[in-house]
């Protein structure tokens, strides 16, 4: 792989890797046909961001078709090379990135003002292939707002918050941080904004649904955009499903996918490790949503099925994807792992990380990416088992 | 003014007697070399070097001519005594470093001889401090025999390039490496960090270099952790020498001004990492 950054544009792979260092540690490298994606996701799988910048982002992008290399390095690394923005919106000319497959080498050169030349060699591993499943385009609520609307929401939520909701209705978006039940009444602060439709460039919402995520990774995408005045594009779907962030231009599209707490507090409070059929599921949905469960792990051929465990408590709808995992614990804010924070039990872990597979791979029977996923989750075992933040 | 009234009855005692209407022309070039407590005061006619030096490998000399004070009496051929630089440095900011324009600390430094303590009188806005610090047998500078016939590599760079180099210098690598050349890369600084490698090149041609006579090819690499201090006279500089000779030791010349345009220097004499041979 031989592509060249000019101009302005380095400053905006900067920030991108920078925004990137916000999900995870390792940074994801993988030349395609239709450009360069640098991807994190971080480590309990609950936030994965990916930027995409077409061939027409570089003034020269050539890579070996039918490749399919790709590798990770640590994040870290990236960032020293892109250390000072400020100096390099000022000194930076260009910037070469070169791939050096027999010494394992990411090389990346700045041509500097006054002749100076940077040269960093970066080593990389090997990696398997991230991606995250998701269809923005299926989403019922879907939002449009310049950055500086966002981040003017954001500011007003302490640096140290770790969840907001987000809840819509036909006019209105609320945003206010999340509280766990089990906080003290009086030592907890609400904080809640509420945002006008015609605040949005463009603001649709059909379902009046609920989410909550991680505010923490969505600062580094407001980041991002503020700095390159891109509109920032919201999906919103219920609980559970993911909510997807994206900036988009003509030459980029980086798109930020924070899996989301499912179920309602009265749920939540419950559910507790492997008590998945004990948990009490919304009333209204009880009946369908056990049915359903219980069909889509019949289904899956991934999923050894939830017998041992019981079927997952409900999610809203028959999207076998997103649903399932994220209603096994109330700390489900994380699509696959949520389990991992609270549970020890090594047979609820099982399934959950079968999960994960569905969040990466498609629900279909095996292809080639899912044959990977099921040995990466199992590989990861020991690591999901920490805490998040 | 009350300083100088104060002692010209006392001035036959000391052999050693500098006036600074500005403190700081002092104190901001200490700054510069204080990595180790300990400091080798040597005052002849021409003024003061104080030379600090760290495992036999490193030494940084500081620069201020005669000239720089006011005034600079010695009674000696050669005045020396060791002394704790960060002790003096504080003293120096005893009114607290204000940056106010127009007020500045005037210092008188005063030195008996031989056992005694050095002598500082300290004036900001009418109040005078008087501190004695006491002062050491002063141990022989070491000598790195770096003499200008032997120095294969010379450039003369605009410090401002090479302040950025530093400030992103990799400093998970043990070393840093230099190397001087009459052909590619000229000039080039490389790291060896825990992510990979990194250079960073200087053409000759560049309108940041101001000298470049490279007689040939050498690698040599220093620890970085001797290095680094360096820094600090950097930051201080606008221009730097780096010359290297026939063993591989390193000199690095910075040229400061202070704070009425004066010009003082500060060097930094390296010992090349000898673990790695050159190629």
């Amino acid at each position: 792989m031989h592509c060249i950054v000019t101009g302005g544009n380095v400053k905006v792979l900067a920030k991108a890797v920078h925004s990137l260092s916000r999900i995870g540690d390792e940074l994801y490298v993988e030349p395609q046909e239709d450009g360069l994606a640098l991807r994190s996701v971080n480590s309990s799988r609950s936030a994965y961001a990916c930027f995409l910048f077409a061939p027409l982002f570089f003034s020269r992008y050539s890579i070996t078709s039918g490749d399919n290399f790709r590798c990770k390095m640590a994040i870290k690394s990236v960032q020293s090379v892109f250390r000072s923005l400020t100096t390099l919106e000022k000194t930076v000319e260009k910037c070469h990135i070169d791939l050096d497959k027999q010494k394992d080498r990411l090389t990346f050169t700045l041509h500097c003002k006054h002749g100076l030349l940077k040269t960093h060699n970066l080593s990389f591993q090997d990696s398997e292939s991230l991606q995250a499943v998701f269809d923005k385009d299926s989403y019922a609520n879907v939002f449009r707002a310049q950055p500086r609307l966002l981040v003017d929401t954001v500011v007003h939520f302490p640096p140290s918050l770790d969840e907001v909701t987000v809840s819509v209705s036909d006019e209105r978006m609320w945003v206010r941080n999340h509280v766990e039940e089990e906080a003290e009444a009086s030592k907890a602060m609400l904080t809640e904004l509420c945002l006008a439709s015609d605040e949005f460039d463009h603001f649709a919402a059909q379902a009046h649904n609920s989410v909550t995520f991680c505010l923490k990774e969505l600062r580094g995408l407001l980041v991002f955009a503020e700095s390159t005045g891109l509109p920032v594009s919201m999906y919103l779907d219920e609980p559970g499903s993911p909510v997807v962030l994206s900036v988009t231009d003509s030459v980029l599209e980086g798109n930020f996918v924070l899996a989301t707490l499912s179920d309602d507090p009265s749920l939540r409070k419950n559910s507790s490790k492997g008590a998945h059929t004990a948990a009490p599921p919304p009333p209204d949905d009880f009946m369908n949503d056990d049915m359903d469960s219980y069909l889509i792990a019949m289904d899956t051929s991934i999923a050894p099925g939830p017998s041992n465990t019981g079927p997952p408590p409900p999610s809203l709808s028959g999207d076998t994807r997103s649903k399932r995992p994220a209603a096994v614990s109330h700390k489900a804010r994380i699509l696959i792992e949520e389990a991992e924070e609270e549970e020890t039990d090594d047979l609820d872990r099982l399934p959950n990380k079968k999960f994960r597979s569905l969040f990466f791979g498609s629900v279909l029977p095996p292809s080639s990416q899912l044959s990977t996923q099921p040995m990466t989750s199992q590989e990861v075992l020991a690591s999901d088992s920490e805490e998040e933040n | 003014m009350p300083l100088s009234t104060q002692s010209q009855g006392d001035d036959e005692q000391y052999v050693l007697v500098a006036n600074l209407d500005n403190a700081r022309n002092l104190s901001n070039i200490l700054k510069a070399i204080t990595f180790k407590d300990h400091a080798i005061f040597t005052a002849t006619t021409n003024g003061l070097k104080v030379t600090v030096e760290d495992s036999k490998c490193l030494q940084a000399n500081a620069f201020i001519q005669a000239e720089i004070f006011q005034e600079f009496t010695i009674r000696e051929d050669l005045v020396a005594f060791q002394i704790n630089l960060t002790v003096l440095l504080d003293c120096l900011n005893i009114f607290g470093g204000t940056t106010t324009p127009g007020v500045s600390t005037a210092l008188r430094m005063c030195y008996r001889g031989y056992g005694y303590p050095l002598t500082l009188f300290l004036e900001e806005g009418g109040v005078v401090t008087v501190c004695k610090i006491n002062t050491q047998e002063p141990e022989e500078p070491i000598d790195f025999e770096f003499c200008s016939t032997n120095v294969t590599n010379k450039v003369i760079l605009q410090s401002e390039s090479l302040k950025e180099a530093f400030s992103e210098l990799d400093m998970t690598s043990e070393v840093l490496q230099i190397t001087m050349s009459p052909s590619q890369p000229y000039f080039r600084l490389s790291t060896f960090g825990n992510a990979g490698n990194a250079h960073y090149d200087y053409s000759k041609d560049s309108d940041m270099m101001e000298l470049f006579k490279c007689t040939e090819t050498q690698t040599n690499r220093y620890k970085m952790s001797l290095l680094k201090p360096s820094t600090k006279a950097l930051a201080l500089s606008c221009k730097v020498s780096v010359r290297t000779d026939n063993r591989g030791f390193l000199s690095l010349q910075y040229l400061v001004r202070n704070d009425d345009g004066q010009i003082c220097f500060v060097e930094y004499y390296c010992c090349p990492d000898e673990e790695v041979e050159e190629n």
